[in-house]
């Protein structure tokens, strides 16, 4: 009975392995080497909080993830499944959109500058792909994506367009939009940095409340480490294109003794690290 | 004396309205339908399709549109036999021709323009990429388009009245033939031709405003 099998596997998948491996990643820009073998495992459930100075490749990374920048070399590997190389006669070769598509399903991502869809108004930003991708009854998707407005503050919005929202209300539709999609990991991109500072607690605040559900895996790139270090499980500290240090919060953020890292944390609780 | 010129004027051309406008119809409908197939043309991954879209856009920008009606009405069907059909035919289709090269840069210049976010956004939300231009891009590039599309749109109704050179009944045509027979009434006849054609274009100026309005509510950036 080889299709019982492979379930059983399969389930034991989920639970030991991780839901998302980088195995030696690299990643280069023209002559530019952003990322230099990058290996990071993200275990089902796991926040991870993801930092760095400006430019060493965070956002690249989580980006690789999403397909939306292909890695130069190393293998991502999501669900067990080989995300940009696919089986071809036996032979490994380059993913086509299908193949991204079957497997970029489980991810999702909420991006810095928000992109929302201008011409849709708050409610269709969220059925639009429930009903097309995920090919939901309407009404149905309808109900889901209230439920998630309702859950980030915004249930009175629900006919409004983008443009009549604030910079705070608009991340937060970014965030239901992905949100209803039921993504195994969620990524994040500096979500508050393009917000005023008055508007960046409820964005957390919401970030806060999905962490606690708990089973969603989520990567945060963020500047924010007093978040981090509240909200995460691990620490990554990204530096000249290789991982430089990682580990607990209390591990990273209080106790490294990276010299790197020391200097970009002193620069942050100075107040200008960004 | 003048009165009765104008009322002598009026009906004759009056007899061209319905040729203009079906000239003007279907060039319109030709042209922007023209216009998005080849703006895809020039956004298309294969270099060849690329190319060769490039190249009709340049060929009918690059040209007049007389002397292209002129070779679809004359040339052609001597040149190689080929009937091109009536003269409707040949009218509508350099018209056609000539403003969708010029239109489909306007297509390609609006899908390029729609933020780079937008298109990112569609993807992380697993949407196949005929799904991101129907649902996302097109959408907001169509708004961008609207009132360039719809000063064409005038410009194509001005442009229908060389059609009167390869013998279509339009006002224009039936102003010429009065004129001919009566050169005295010339003033009064371009006179009443330039009031036909602007109120033809009334409706058309009225749209574009219509569509500018649109437009400028479609796409706030996000
Ligand atoms: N599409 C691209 N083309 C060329 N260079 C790029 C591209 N994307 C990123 N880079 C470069 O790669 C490097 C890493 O970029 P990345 O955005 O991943 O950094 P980051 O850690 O997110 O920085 P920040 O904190 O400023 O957001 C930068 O030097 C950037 O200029
Ligand atoms: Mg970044």
């Amino acid at each position: 009975m080889p299709q019982v099998m492979d379930k059983e596997v399969k389930q034991g998948v989920q639970q030991d392995e991780p839901i998302v491996k980088y195995e030696n990643i690299c990643k280069s820009f023209g002559d530019l080497e952003v990322l230099k073998g990058i290996d990071l495992d993200i275990m089902p459930g796991e926040k991870v909080a993801l930092i760095g100075p400006s430019g060493s490749g965070k956002t690249t990374i989580i980006r690789m993830l999403m397909t939306l920048e292909e890695p130069t070399s190393g293998n991502i590997i999501v669900n067990g499944k080989n995300l940009w190389k696919m089986n071809k006669n036996d032979h490994l070769v380059r993913a086509n959109d299908k193949h991204l598509r079957q497997i970029r399903g489980d991810i999702g991502m909420v991006f810095q500058h928000f992109n929302l869809f201008p011409h849709m108004t708050i409610l269709e930003n969220c059925t639009t792909a429930l009903i097309h991708v995920k090919k939901m009854e309407k009404k149905e998707a309808e109900e889901r994506s209230m439920k998630m407005l309702e859950k980030v503050g915004l249930g009175d919005k629900f006919d409004a367009y983008p443009s009549q929202l604030s910079g705070g209300q608009k991340q937060r539709v970014a965030m239901a939009r992905a949100l209803v999609m039921r993504p195994q990991v969620m990524l994040f991109d500096e979500v508050t940095s393009a917000l005023d500072p008055e508007l960046v607690g409820e964005v957390l605040e919401v970030i806060r409340d999905i962490a606690k559900d708990g089973e969603m895996a989520m990567i945060l790139v963020t500047h924010e480490m007093d978040f981090a270090q509240e909200i995460a499980d691990r620490v990554v500290f990204l530096d000249n294109g290789v991982i430089a240090e990682e580990g607990t919060p209390e591990e990273v953020l209080e106790k490294s003794n990276n010299e790197r890292l020391q200097s970009f944390l002193h620069r942050f609780r100075n107040g200008n690290g960004v | 004396m003048i009165d009765i010129s104008i009322l002598d004027v009026f009906p004759v051309l009056l007899k061209g309205v319905s040729v203009t406008i079906q000239v003007l119809v279907l060039s319109a409908i030709f042209s922007y339908l023209i216009a998005f197939i080849a703006g895809f043309g020039r956004l298309s991954k294969n270099v060849l399709v690329r190319k060769f879209t490039g190249f009709y856009i340049e060929i009918f920008r690059g040209t007049s549109l007389i002397v292209q009606l002129f070779w679809f009405y004359y040339a052609i069907p001597m040149l190689f036999n080929v009937q091109v059909g009536s003269e409707l035919m040949a009218g509508v289709l350099a018209i056609s021709l000539n403003y969708g090269a010029y239109m489909s840069e306007i297509v390609r210049g609006s899908i390029i323009a729609v933020d780079k976010g937008q298109r990112e956004a569609a993807t992380a939300l697993n949407m196949t990429r005929f799904q991101q231009m129907r649902l996302v891009i097109l959408p907001q590039a169509v708004r961008m388009m609207l009132p360039e599309f719809g000063n064409y749109l005038i410009q194509i109704l001005k442009a229908t009245s060389l059609v009167s050179l390869i013998g279509m009944t339009d006002i224009l045509y039936h102003g010429n033939m009065l004129r001919s027979t009566n050169i005295a009434m010339a003033p009064t006849i371009y006179l009443l031709i330039l009031v036909f054609y602007f109120i033809l274009a009334l409706p058309l100026i009225f749209l574009t405003r219509k569509a500018e309005d649109i437009s400028k509510k479609g796409v706030a950036s996000s």
